[in-house]
């Protein structure tokens, strides 16, 4: 698997076919995140900006345990916390960890209007390459997890790697490394399909969770990142996790008809112009306007 | 400025004032910077457009703040024509008649004041564009200061921006195809500020009678 991340499947706004796409087989690697057995430690939050090297800064209390309200352009990996009332009126603490979801089909790459400021690499790592970065920002339009964030001071915009670094080098993330509980796991994404519908059916046969189950919303190709959760028909409980997450509406009219219909119109329009030109030419010149009003007094 | 000094010597006519024209061209040449760093946003194939105008960081950074430059000549274009521009029963006649300015028979169209019916909806599509980009490109601006319960705002800002552009194009290629190409003079009296008589009496004649029949004739 290593150099498993420097081959690129997918680059945003490229002109052309993508060089080396398709001559590997397919090896694509999966975060698991079991939520039932998260205790919201936060040691891969830690574990996240120790090896990014993220800058600490403050944190917003309020009132839960959680860090802070949403992910930042340096705080890439965040636990949300959702005191959740059940129907029987029992208290539940729900936990998940938060960060990029890794999209098998990426939002944040369809959006992009620049060549190679974010990429898909064949093991599904959805990458930015803050280098190739314009900071305009559509990828954040583009993304349904809300997690792309814009560095107001650099113009470029920062999300979870899935440390594409370590990955290459054949480590697992720096998370899955620090969890205590043994929640996160990392393999191929088969073996955590596998592993996450057997602690799924355990929950529901044994557990007492009838609606277990797992996270992989096929709105947008199935994630590099999947949840267990107690309710997989609620995900919203779990700190605003989309129950159907897609790429927006908007964002493939705009990427899909809207162009196609304005590369139409703006070709033909110019060709239209150059046309009427060689039919009709220019309104008749002045020399001629006079020829042809000779005689007639204004 | 009265009309009787807008009739030159030598059979010239002032068309444009200094000022109308200084606003056309803040307007225009703001206008085609965004237009090309606004095309490299637009398509992959002509991201080369903003590498050569500075980088993409560079033209991501300038296309909102000389699309404000743009948004301003529009608001001084409406101080200056809104007034000339309303529709009247000759415009209507002359969108029913508009077969024959295509076919440059324009002896075959209703008469014209200073501006024609297409010009005016030039007018009100550059400015009911420019608002909407404005609005739109205000939100493309700061992306990240809009709050995930209103990212309905970036879906509809980014459409919007996109497709008020379009039209824009397509006013603006008709704009410079006539202005340039097809009426002879009108490219130089947006530069100088004047036509020739024949220049008003061709395609304006209604204006043309307007300002010889409050002028003194002189030759």
């Amino acid at each position: 698997m290593s150099q498993e991340t420097l081959r690129i499947q997918k680059i945003s706004a490229h002109a052309g076919a993508v060089p080396g796409e398709g001559t590997q087989r397919e090896f694509q690697v999966c975060k698991l995140i079991d939520t039932t057995t998260c205790i919201g430690c936060k040691a891969c939050e830690v574990a996240c900006m120790e090896w990014n090297d993220l800058p600490f800064g403050a944190t917003v209390f309020d009132n839960t345990y959680q860090t802070m309200p949403d992910t930042r352009w340096n705080y890439w990996n965040l636990i949300k916390f959702n005191e959740h009332e059940t129907e029987d009126g029992s208290l539940m603490w729900l936990m998940r960890k938060d960060q990029c979801m890794h999209c098998a089909d990426p939002g944040c790459l369809a959006a992009c209007p620049s060549d190679g400021a974010i990429v898909q690499y064949t093991n599904g790592i959805v990458d930015f390459q803050q280098a190739n970065c314009i900071g305009c920002g559509y990828c954040i339009t583009g993304c349904p997890f809300n997690i792309p964030k814009f560095n107001s001071e650099t113009k470029r915009v920062y999300k979870c790697t899935l440390c594409a670094d370590r990955v290459s080098e054949g480590l697992e993330p720096a998370c899955i490394k620090s969890c205590p509980t043994g929640c996160l796991h990392f393999g191929s994404k088969d073996d955590m399909k596998f592993l996450a519908e057997k602690r799924a059916t355990q929950l529901r046969d044994h557990y007492n969770f009838p609606k277990a189950g797992v996270y992989d919303p096929p709105g947008v190709g199935g994630t590099g990142v999947i949840y267990v959760l107690h309710d997989v028909t609620e995900p919203e409980n779990y700190g605003g996790l989309p129950k159907d997450p897609h790429v927006p509406m908007s964002v493939r009219l705009w990427k899909g008809p809207l162009k196609w219909l304005g590369n139409l119109a703006m070709v033909g329009g110019l060709i239209g112009l150059f046309v009427h030109y060689l039919r009709f030419g220019p309104k008749s010149r002045e020399e001629e306007f006079e020829k042809r009003h000779e005689g007639e007094q204004p | 400025m009265s009309t009787s000094e807008q009739v030159l010597p030598r059979g010239r006519i002032l068309r444009y004032t200094f000022r109308e024209r200084i606003v056309h061209w803040l307007a225009a040449l703001s206008y085609i910077y965004c237009l090309l760093t606004g095309l490299a946003f637009w398509s992959p194939w002509l991201f080369w457009l903003a590498i050569a105008l500075g980088g993409g960081q560079i033209s991501r950074m300038l296309h909102p703040w000389i699309g404000l430059l743009f948004f301003a000549g529009v608001l001084q274009m409406y101080g200056l024509w809104a007034r000339q521009m309303g529709i009247t029963d000759e415009d209507r006649a002359w969108f029913r008649s508009m077969r024959y300015y295509i076919r440059n028979e324009d002896e075959k169209m209703p008469p014209v004041g200073r501006y024609n019916a297409g010009q005016k909806l030039l007018f009100w599509g550059f400015f009911v564009c420019g608002i909407l980009l404005f609005l739109s490109g205000l939100v493309l601006w700061f992306p990240e200061y809009i709050p995930w319960s209103l990212r309905w705002l970036r879906y509809i800002a980014i459409v919007t921006h996109a497709s008020t552009a379009l039209l824009t194009i397509g006013l603006f290629l008709i704009h410079v195809y006539m202005g340039v190409f097809a009426e002879r003079g009108a490219f130089d009296s947006v530069i100088y500020g004047d036509v020739t008589e024949d220049f008003a009496k061709r395609f304006h004649p209604a204006w043309y009678k307007e300002l010889i029949g409050s002028a003194p004739r002189r030759k």
